[in-house]
């Protein structure tokens, strides 16, 4: 039977020729990641279960991020990563990528890829809903809870429901002004937030295959926004070029059989897309930038897995480029490598630190940061009743603190735009 | 397993996401520690705005100030409940406030997973939409050999979707003792 890239993927790690949609399935698992929120949790799970002195399945496949909780007084944040330690410590794992020296990364699915640990083929899960950023490499990866990861790290393996995958088709090559946020929101939008649960979502054709891995990392982070369980774009020279150049593990690439079946298919025309925001409170409350331009803002937030990369802190920087920000603007790089690279990276001969502080904006250390609000002193977090229009992911009620705050989705281009104007401005104006 | 769950309802609407359930200044507190799994309770659904606490009026806060449990055993969500992040605090806190089974359309994916895999609580799933129709504080039972949810205040019933492919794991516990039964771990 012809199977999806998904499909494929959990037969092979079920041990099995085939599997379909639907189907409950017990799979081994490649790489599990925790961070500082669910790793104490998981690590207890696991005692729990397996007894103080057991010891994980591989302790070559597990991968602890500390990122969340980093830079706040609230005690209780550092314990937690000091039980992280503790736990490393015991299990001798080689990937710890501890808290206040040179192995610190940041944000873990940024922070994975960095270190060589997101590969095609492979399944991994982590205790965080963004694990399916990793989608973007041609491999199976979802979050889950300290449960199902306590149970990995004992045994291996988790049961799984085959997903039925749901394809979404952008012919064309993306305008310039365009970027993976707004087609993801586009989608999310036409879907909505629970338009893909239990299901996976695939990305195809040029204007997906023409992005360079960090974009097609954002379309992957934002599936779980519409409630799909992984997402997955089929590996090319640009995902074997990224992935050879930071790990020189085997891997096996998985493709799609010509006749796979899916479960539905969208299509749609770069060229027809404009730049797009989802509105308060939810990541399908989209609008058109130019149906909500001039709406009044107290912040700007760039930052997060979903919009803290250094491809979205140069696109910031052409827009920021020589200009003030009206407005409170919040930078904030996902990991260590990618502010290191704000001293390296130019726009028009000036490095994009440079850029970013003649702009008038403040410059975070890398964490999840106010992406998810956080201790009530996490740099950037919304203390109160802000307009904020921000390049994460979620805009619940609460979401990057107060209930009282609105969140505009956005992507950094109309993130930038916006915070030089004050209001919320569609970026083609700069561009 | 139990046969019948009865208690008073909490009633909120759709897309109701982990954030509002337990917002992220709590995840703190380790839940694998027993002093400070309690606490989640407390701050159980403490994210929700106000016009969103206990439908239909709002207003009402899931737990009373200074409570350390919640008033009620059922939650009626309409679609998409547990949304968002995958934090498992979502599933336990919701159980240390003392809510044995939610009924909703459906769930979001890992929100279900938490729940039935940790034994926190039952997710049932309905046909029909209730939010409109149950109202905060009613009375209700849930008859779990025959998936039917009765009103108690009013008589109605409701038919529940059976448990199916989660219900080994429900009888069993958790996965844990689930894959026991099956020699896995």
């Amino acid at each position: 039977m012809a199977m999806t890239i998904t499909e494929k993927i959990l037969a092979r790690h079920a041990g099995r020729t085939e599997v379909r949609p639907a189907e409950n399935i017990w799979i081994d698992v490649d790489i599990l990641m925790t961070h500082d929120v669910c790793g104490p949790g998981t690590i207890g799970v696991f005692k729990e279960h397996f007894g103080r002195n057991a010891k994980v399945w591989d302790r070559r496949k597990v991968v602890i991020i500390p990122d969340h909780y980093i830079f706040t007084a609230d005690e209780k944040a550092h314990r937690n990563v000091d039980t992280l330690r503790d736990f490393v410590k015991e299990q001798d794992l080689p990937y710890y990528y501890d808290v206040g020296g040179e192995k610190y990364k940041g944000v873990c699915h940024i922070a994975l890829p960095e270190e060589g640990h997101t590969r095609p083929g492979e399944v991994l899960f982590g205790t965080d809903s963004h694990t399916c950023t990793a989608g973007a490499f041609g491999e199976f990866a979802t979050g889950i809870g300290n449960t199902d990861a306590g149970f990995i790290l004992g045994t291996g393996k988790l049961w799984v429901k085959v997903p039925p995958t749901m394809r979404f088709v952008f012919e064309g090559k993306l305008p310039p002004y365009l970027m993976a946020k707004d087609l993801i929101l586009w989608v999310i939008g036409d879907i909505g937030v629970d338009g893909a649960v239990y299901r996976a979502m695939e990305f195809a054709g040029e204007g997906v295959h023409s992005l360079n891995i960090e974009e097609r990392m954002t379309l992957c982070n934002m599936v779980i926004e519409a409630g799909g369980k992984n997402g997955v774009i089929e590996p090319d020279e640009v995902t074997l070029q990224f992935v050879k150049s930071k790990t020189s593990k085997p891997f096996e690439v998985v493709k799609n059989d010509r006749d796979a079946k899916y479960h539905s298919e969208r299509v749609y025309r770069c060229d027809k897309l404009e730049p797009v925001v989802a509105k308060p409170h939810s990541p399908d409350n989209r609008a058109l930038v130019r149906e909500v331009e001039g709406t009044p803002l107290t912040r700007a937030y760039i930052g997060s897995c979903t919009g803290g990369k250094i491809t979205d802190f140069i696109a910031a920087g052409k827009i920021l480029k020589g200009r003030r920000t009206k407005i409170d603007t919040f930078i904030v790089p996902a990991t260590t490598e990618i502010d290191r690279k704000l001293d390296r990276e130019k726009v028009g001969g000036q490095t994009l630190r440079e850029i970013f502080v003649q702009a008038g904006a403040q410059l975070g250390k890398a964490s999840c940061a106010a992406c998810l609000g956080g201790p009530k002193d996490t740099f950037g977090r919304l203390n109160q009743a802000e307009v904020c229009i921000s390049t994460t992911s979620r805009n619940f009620p609460g979401r990057m603190g107060s209930r009282e705050a609105q969140v505009y989705l956005a992507s950094p281009y109309t993130a930038a735009a916006s915070a030089v104007e004050g209001k919320i401005t569609d970026p083609r104006k700069f561009l | 397993m139990i046969k019948t769950i009865r208690g008073k309802c909490y009633v909120v609407g759709d897309d109701i996401d982990t954030d509002q359930i337990i917002p992220a200044q709590y995840l703190t507190y380790n839940p694998a520690i027993p002093e400070e799994r309690k606490v989640f309770g407390r701050f159980a659904m403490i994210g929700l705005p106000e016009k969103s606490q206990g439908l239909p009026h709002g207003n009402i806060p899931f737990v009373k100030e200074g409570a350390k449990k919640s008033e009620y055993q059922i939650m009626i969500a309409g679609r998409n409940f547990g949304c968002g992040s995958s934090r498992e605090h979502a599933s336990i806190c919701l159980r240390e406030a003392g809510i044995q089974a939610c009924v909703a359309e459906f769930y979001s994916r890992i929100f279900f997973r938490n729940s039935v895999n940790g034994g926190y609580l039952i997710p049932f799933e309905t046909e029909e939409r209730l939010v409109e129709t149950v109202k905060t504080g009613d009375e209700l039972e849930i008859d779990l050999e025959h998936h039917q949810l009765k009103d108690v205040s009013s008589g109605k019933i409701f038919r529940l979707k059976p448990l199916g492919e989660i219900l080994p794991i429900l009888e069993a516990g958790d996965i844990f003792k689930y894959a026991k039964t099956k020699g896995m771990a």
